[in-house]
């Protein structure tokens, strides 16, 4: 074979190289994520407790997608967890909306829900979502419904009765 | 005394192990040295990708839509049982990028190109090439060795590419044409889950990594091989036996570093 036809077959190899990359790039992982972004804008939000909040989480409202996590750390003063948020410039939310910590499914992923509130004046780039609620720790939630049952069985009318 | 000598006879394994692991190192800089000169002569290099990348491609491709088929099933009888079988997509697919991809495309790697990369350098250094290049004055690292490390370097990562990709592409068929799960979902899991960079970058990497091991390997073995028909086989066979221990140790500590959950 000739010397062009083995740099076209090479050139071949190297092409099909490029385009399984790109398949698993875009069609196999989250490429696309990174992109269309288009304006975005910044919020702060402080939780006492942000569960299994990852970076890159996604912000939902009304369960579409509408923003990202961009970090998180700890506020060393109050010890809260406080959380930036980059949210597409196209949504405006009230300024008394709720940020909650949610979690995808049963035991899927942990992302962030705002629910709007009926305030007219919008948040502004930068300003903090005064309302929040933590994640559900699943220990506490644990604990209180057993508090919870102690608490009914020590009254007379405990159901399953005396004989 | 017995045990004496025995002992005698371990320290100098061990010394020669030793001094064989120095003189592979003493080789590598001595090849990384000549890259610059294998670059300026691209046509060589050209030349060797297509003797080592285009050749490997039927073995690559048509193992991995066996690994993406054989995944996909073994996968789904497994996630079955808890009712799991939307996540198959993601988890063949972090199976295939991060893991099976680089770690099997170097394992075929080693054996197809790596062997013929040995036998190729062993019979040179047999048939004294290599010598006769020396005395014309021809740095035989230069024309022959590094214009192999080269392409070698450039082959492997795009043979784990395809090898992934085709596997998915595998799974996909098995999992969508033949079990009968949702296509939309298959994909959309995918895209949720791997993140081009930590796990499709991170599977590149140790595809990169690995390419550059086994060819080295081979271009060693080749190169100090017993200039005799025994010795080029028995080199050979050295080849897949160190690339393979190398590439599994070496993934070993790749992944520890790279996907440790931090």
């Amino acid at each position: 074979m000739g010397r062009r036809g083995i740099e076209t077959l090479v050139g071949g190899f190297v092409l099909l190289g490029i385009v399984g990359l790109a398949f698993l790039s875009l069609q196999a992982a989250n490429l696309t994520t990174y992109f269309g972004q288009g304006d975005t804008y910044v919020l702060q939000a402080r939780f006492d407790n942000i569960g299994g909040l990852k970076t890159r989480a996604p912000v939902r409202s009304a369960g579409v997608n509408v923003g990202r996590v961009t970090s998180i750390t700890l506020d060393p003063a109050t010890f809260e967890g406080v959380v930036t948020l980059t949210v597409d410039a196209r949504v405006r939310f009230p300024r008394d909306s709720i940020a909650k910590i949610l979690t995808a499914g049963l035991l899927g992923d942990q992302y962030i829900g705002i629910d709007p509130g009926a305030d007219e004046a919008v948040l502004q780039p930068g300003d903090r979502v005064a309302q929040t609620q933590g994640a559900v720790v699943l220990e506490d939630l644990i604990g209180r419904f057993l508090f919870d049952r102690a608490a009914d069985g020590s009254t007379p009318a405990a159901p399953g009765g005396q004989p | 005394m017995p045990l004496a000598e025995l002992v005698r006879q371990v320290g100098a394994r061990t010394l020669g192990v030793l001094q064989s692991f120095g003189r592979a190192a003493l080789f590598f800089v001595d090849l990384l040295r000549a890259l610059p000169a294998a670059l300026r002569r691209f046509g060589l290099v050209v030349h060797q990708v297509h003797a080592i990348g285009n050749r490997s491609l039927l073995i690559i491709l048509a193992s991995g839509l066996a690994v993406g088929f054989v995944l996909a099933l073994q996968m789904y009888y497994a996630l079955a049982r808890f009712g799991a079988t939307e996540s198959l997509g993601l988890i063949v697919n972090l199976a295939l990028v991060r893991e099976l991809g680089p770690v099997l495309t170097a394992l075929l790697f080693a054996g197809r190109a790596g062997t013929s990369l040995t036998a190729e350098i062993g019979l040179m250094k047999a048939g004294e090439q290599l010598a006769a290049m020396e005395m014309m004055a021809v740095d035989p690292r230069e024309r022959v060795l590094a214009p192999r490390l080269l392409a070698g370097i450039i082959a492997m990562p795009i043979l784990a590419t395809l090898f992934s990709a085709i596997g998915i592409l595998g799974a996909w068929v098995v999992a969508v044409g033949l079990i009968g799960l949702d296509g939309g979902n298959f994909w959309t899991t995918m895209q949720v889950g791997v993140d081009v960079w930590d796990d499709v970058g991170n599977g590149l990497i140790k595809a990169f990594v690995f390419g550059i091991l086994c060819t080295a390997v081979a271009l060693y073995q080749g190169y100090q091989t017993d200039p005799t028909p025994e010795g080029v086989a028995h080199a050979t066979t050295r080849t897949v036996v160190i690339s393979s221990l190398a590439v599994l140790g070496m993934d070993f500590i790749l992944t520890a570093l790279m996907f440790s959950t931090s």
